[in-house]
């Protein structure tokens, strides 16, 4: 048991370090250096850098020095929260980002939990009733879900509330609150706006867990265990569920570490269409824009919170396994 | 005569499947007494474990129950009760209290997310509703008697940490643990090796003779019969075509197909480097049963233009009946 | 003795079934899957689509014209007026706005344009051959002049032949991807199986750690990073290395995991005592069992490509215009305002559902007639 937490935990670390090795590459990939852009940036505000300051810019910030001791630099910087300055917003990166990284994990963790909750009672229902016209309605719903992109999907469902309902469904909060500091009512606000976005965030991997919930649930029925339960005279409700879904949750709750990356991935995307004001559009827009402190700290923080929230699952997934539990002994 | 605690009377279960209906038990008719073994010894395929799931009430779709009577005589005696007519919930009131089965897989047989005394106690909260307490008790006093050693620490491991044989014996008192009159046991010994299951099958007589349990030992072994049982119903194709007490049976075999079983026993008795008889062919799919006599293309002594047409018909008196025509019922 | 072989004794089902190779039995059982067999042919045909993208066209789809922007779908007529069948559309006629004394350009209802089949229109290259040939055309078109089925863009240019030119790029760039990855995954998955030990365990967390990271931000990043002075074809094989860099581990676990089944199997234990070397077991006696196997992998793996593109597109960082993908059309429906005014924008989200959905189909079938037991 504890070998496998610590397999876990160094694994994670060493995802952490290869995502932040990517983040670093993504800062120094574009051509020229940050300093030449940052010059070229002031100068078309207005602004002149004389050659000494530039220097001394390039001394403050490592460059000149071989690549690993900047990686160094950086790395360090990183861990006490410096993520350096955007260029674009002439702000900490820490500050640009702000609020917007929570928001993300929040609609990335309330998909997972729409996810869970429709999957799992849904997957159960079709493998039990398997064939039955609410199993075949639900496989129909799930192709469909994993046939539409969620992009496409939130610029369906944009498209459709505006032109037939008349409403504009973007955003995460009312005009009034957006720039509000958190208040109770904020956050009431917040869980108005909530749903649509983890909806439409979730279907597709919705759609892909009732698919593995029901294949697994429908070979676990099947298994010898199922009829001992019978026989010891459990209604059939009781035994379905004490028994082969208890058995049809491992593989499941396996593949829920993967969904967390997924649905991170997946909130970018949406919330560009939809106007969300999480870490996404500003990514994008840093990364057009080669503001790369910007754009290479939010890779790094969806890496590494990704990373966490995958070993939290891990954890749940130990905890709900006697098998490794007893046997990684 | 004293009278059978359970009488299966002309059982039939179906199978719907792609080639057509399968009939897997096809008028299978025997009695229970208390405190006797009866064995049912057929083939693989032969519908010894249908028979043995339909008597419970868990035969698994697409198969199910189309005729025939299962008779439980209550224990404070009076009018036996078809199961076959009790609804679902009266029916889960017989399974464990009533009639219990132990599996051949004890592995596959047990929820490997749960500990053992926490599904043997299941049982034994829903029908005896006792407190958890009392109940996981018992769970131990249950194991101990099975004769697992240290049961109490026992009572917490996983299936996944104990022996073949462990498992077995906590099968064994997982049947046991709501005190049933009828114990079914099917292939118990199937998946264990040699010492084991003569271990498992003391066990079972020893438990059978204290407790004055009705037994009904599925096999496909003869020489488990010999040694365990008291009755024997011999089953092909569904179907029970020679029952009676087993020193009948074996001093006295009559259908023909017996008389092979009981031929491809190995004896220490035989002689060096003979070959040991067998059946000739193999059974056939239930979804092809023969025209006549089940058993008649593979039969040594068969009548030819009687047993390829009709079907015998069970003779014999109580207690000792056959279906072949060699022994009556011919037209 | 030799009357033995002179007729070829019929084959009774039973023979046949016996003698079938893996792939021939797997060809049997998939055409039982009828939903899986219309999703072939419709793959089929998209990529007929996209192999003949502008011979269908019938605008060229770079072609700017300020005078057709945003015109709403026009429907072809296939009746003239008198009732004799003369295909045609209505040509476009410049109105002065009153408010504005802009031109604002609008169908002609009074004007038809003719329609022929198989008429010359733009040139265009076809497997290197110039061509001029289309499949519709118009007669003697004027300025402004289109046969816009679909509508236009912002910049004028036909949707229609804009979809034909995009499904071309956004299914090829699927094809590219899942060749990289399929030989990723075919190398690493069979090394990791084949070797097992530290090698196997070095590539399985290696596939963890992939598998552990958000793909976009990644892919967004990396995409990002490539320089704007490239050429389109530059871009376009990037971006397809990119994606596929990321979506190999599938691929890999699948081959692995059947790799692994397959060397407990007995033909292979068979083949190994009768002292076939290791590559003879790979190629003539493993390969064939698990091809099929690789064949619905890949099936599944290609429309996870095709959204991957798709998006990258859509977010401005996969390919860049002048390239045409269906990402790129979505592009231009990414606001809420442009789809207000033009819905028809969102067309291209039409094939891409329907391709998804006929791959997943397609893919779904292959694996079930792969691994019926499976």
């Amino acid at each position: 048991m504890i070998t496998f937490i610590v397999r876990r935990l160094l694994l994670g670390l060493f995802t952490v370090w290869l995502i932040s090795m990517l983040a670093f590459a993504i800062i120094q990939l574009p051509p020229g250096d940050f300093v030449d852009s940052y010059i070229a940036n002031l100068a078309a505000g207005g602004a002149a850098v004389s050659a000494d300051e530039a220097n001394a810019m390039r001394k403050l910030y490592g460059m000149g020095q071989p690549i690993y001791v900047q990686y160094g630099k950086w790395i360090v910087r990183v861990v006490v929260g410096d993520f350096g300055e955007s260029m674009e917003w002439r702000r900490p990166v820490s500050e640009v980002i702000g609020d917007r990284i929570w928001l993300t994990l929040l609609l990335s963790f309330a998909a997972l939990l729409v996810t869970w909750g429709l999957a799992l009672p849904i997957g159960i229902f079709s493998a039990v009733r398997q064939y039955s016209v609410a199993d075949y309605i639900f496989t129909l719903v799930g192709f469909i879900g994993i046939a539409v992109p969620n992009f496409l999907l939130a610029l369906i469902i944009l498209y459709a509330a505006f032109r037939y309902l008349g409403l504009s469904v973007g955003g995460l909060f009312s005009a009034e609150y957006a720039l509000a500091p958190w208040t109770w009512d904020k956050v009431k606000d917040l869980s108005w706006h909530l749903p649509l976005p983890a909806m439409i965030l979730a279907l597709s991997g919705t759609a892909q867990l009732i698919r593995i919930m029901r294949a697994n649930l429908l070979d676990e029925l099947r298994k010898p265990y199922v009829v001992t339960a019978r026989a010891k005279g459990l209604s059939e409700l009781r035994t379905v569920l004490k028994y082969p879904v208890r058995a049809a949750l491992n593989p499941f709750a396996s593949n829920i570490a993967y969904l967390f990356p997924y649905l991170v991935s997946g909130s970018i995307i949406i919330s560009i269409v939809l106007g969300l004001p999480t870490v996404g559009p500003l990514l994008v827009r840093a990364l057009i824009a080669q503001d790369v402190y910007l754009g290479g700290a939010i890779v790094l923080l969806l890496g590494v919170l990704t990373v966490i929230g995958t070993f939290i699952s891990d954890l749940v997934l130990m905890w709900v396994d006697p098998r490794l539990r007893h046997q990684m002994d | 005569m004293v009278d059978p605690i359970l009488s299966i009377r002309d059982l039939h279960t179906e199978f719907v499947a792609n080639e057509g209906i399968i009939r897997a038990v096809d008028g299978v008719s025997f009695d229970v007494f208390q405190g006797r073994t009866l064995g049912v010894v057929g083939e693989s395929g032969c519908g010894k474990s249908v028979t043995a799931r339909s008597i419970l009430g868990i035969v698994e779709k697409p198969g199910r129950v189309t005729g025939g009577q299962i008779l439980l005589r209550p224990e404070t005696g009076g009018e036996a009760v078809d199961l076959l007519q009790l609804g679902p919930k009266a029916m889960r009131a017989i399974r464990g209290p009533e009639i219990a089965l132990v599996f051949q897989e004890p592995m596959a047989s047990f929820s490997q997310y749960y500990t053992i005394g926490n599904q043997i106690m299941e049982g034994i909260r829903l029908h005896l509703k006792l407190s958890a307490r009392a109940a996981r008790d018992r769970a131990i006093e249950l194991l101990d008697m099975v004769g697992v050693p240290q049961p109490a620490r026992r009572v917490d491991e996983y299936p996944f940490q104990l022996s073949g044989g462990l498992r077995q014996r906590v099968m064994i008192a997982m049947a046991l643990a709501c005190d049933p009159r009828v114990l079914i046991a099917d292939e118990p010994t199937t998946a264990l090796d040699v010492t084991t299951q003569a271990q498992i099958l003391d066990l079972l007589r020893e438990l059978q003779q204290k407790q004055g349990l009705a037994l009904i030992l599925i096999t496909h072994d003869m020489g488990v019969i010999a040694e365990m049982a008291h009755d024997v119903a011999v089953m092909y194709l569904g179907r029970a075509v020679e029952t009676g007490p087993v020193s009948e049976i074996f001093t006295a075999p009559k259908h023909p197909y017996t008389r092979a079983l009981l031929r491809s026993i190995p004896t220490v008795m035989a002689k060096p480097r003979t070959r040991l008889p067998t059946i000739e062919g193999s059974i056939p799919h239930p979804s092809n049963r023969p025209a006549g006599c089940a058993y008649n293309p593979r039969c040594l002594e068969l009548i030819d233009d009687l047993c390829r047409v009709q079907e015998p018909p069970e003779t014999g008196m109580a207690g000792r009946r056959i279906r072949c025509f060699l022994h009556g019922g011919r037209p | 003795m030799f009357g033995m072989f002179k007729s070829r004794p019929q084959l009774s089902q039973a023979e046949r079934f016996a003698q079938a190779t893996q792939l021939q039995l797997t060809w049997w059982r998939f055409r039982k899957h009828r939903v899986a067999m219309v999703s072939g042919v419709i793959v089929a045909l998209f990529y007929l689509v996209a192999l003949s993208a502008d011979f269908l066209a019938t605008t060229d789809p770079h072609a700017t014209d300020s005078r057709t922007s945003y015109i709403a779908p026009q429907p072809v007529h296939f009746f003239e007026d008198d009732g004799s069948f003369r295909p045609y559309v209505n040509g476009l006629k410049g109105v002065r706005d009153p408010k504005t004394f802009k031109i604002v350009y609008t169908p002609d209802p009074q004007r038809h344009v003719q329609v022929d089949f198989l008429a010359p229109g733009y040139p265009y290259t076809f497997l290197g051959i110039s061509m001029t040939t289309h499949l519709f055309a118009l007669r003697n078109p004027e300025r402004g002049d289109g046969i816009f089925i679909l509508g236009t863009d912002q910049l004028g240019r036909d949707i229609w032949s804009r979809l034909m030119v995009a499904t071309r790029v956004s299914l090829t760039i699927g094809l590219v991807g899942v060749s990289i990855s399929l030989f990723l995954g075919v190398l690493l998955g069979g090394v990791s199986a084949f070797y097992g030990g530290m090698v196997d365990t070095v590539i399985q967390r290696v596939i963890e750690v992939i598998r552990s990271m958000p793909t976009i931000p990644l892919w967004l990043g990396l995409a990002a990073a490539l320089p704007n002075d490239w050429s389109v074809t530059q871009v376009y094989f990037s971006i397809t290395v990119i994606i596929s860099l990321l979506a190999w581990t599938d691929l890999a676990r699948v081959v692995r995991g059947k790799f692994l089944a397959l060397r407990e199997e007995e033909f292979v234990m068979a083949a190994e005592l009768a002292g076939a070397s290791s590559g003879r077991i790979i190629f003539r006696h493993m390969l064939p069992s698990f091809l099929s196997h690789i064949i619905a992998a890949v099936s599944l793996a290609l429309p996870a490509m095709i959204i991957s593109e798709t998006s990258l597109s859509f977010l401005g960082l996969g390919l860049r215009p002048p390239a045409i993908s269906w990402g790129i059309l979505l592009q231009d429906a990414q606001s809420i305002q442009s789809l207000a005014l033009a819905p028809w924008l969102l067309s291209a989200a039409v094939p891409v559902i329907l391709v998804i959905l006929a791959f997943n189909f397609l893919g779904d079938g292959l694996r079930d007639a792969a691994d019926p037991y499976g």
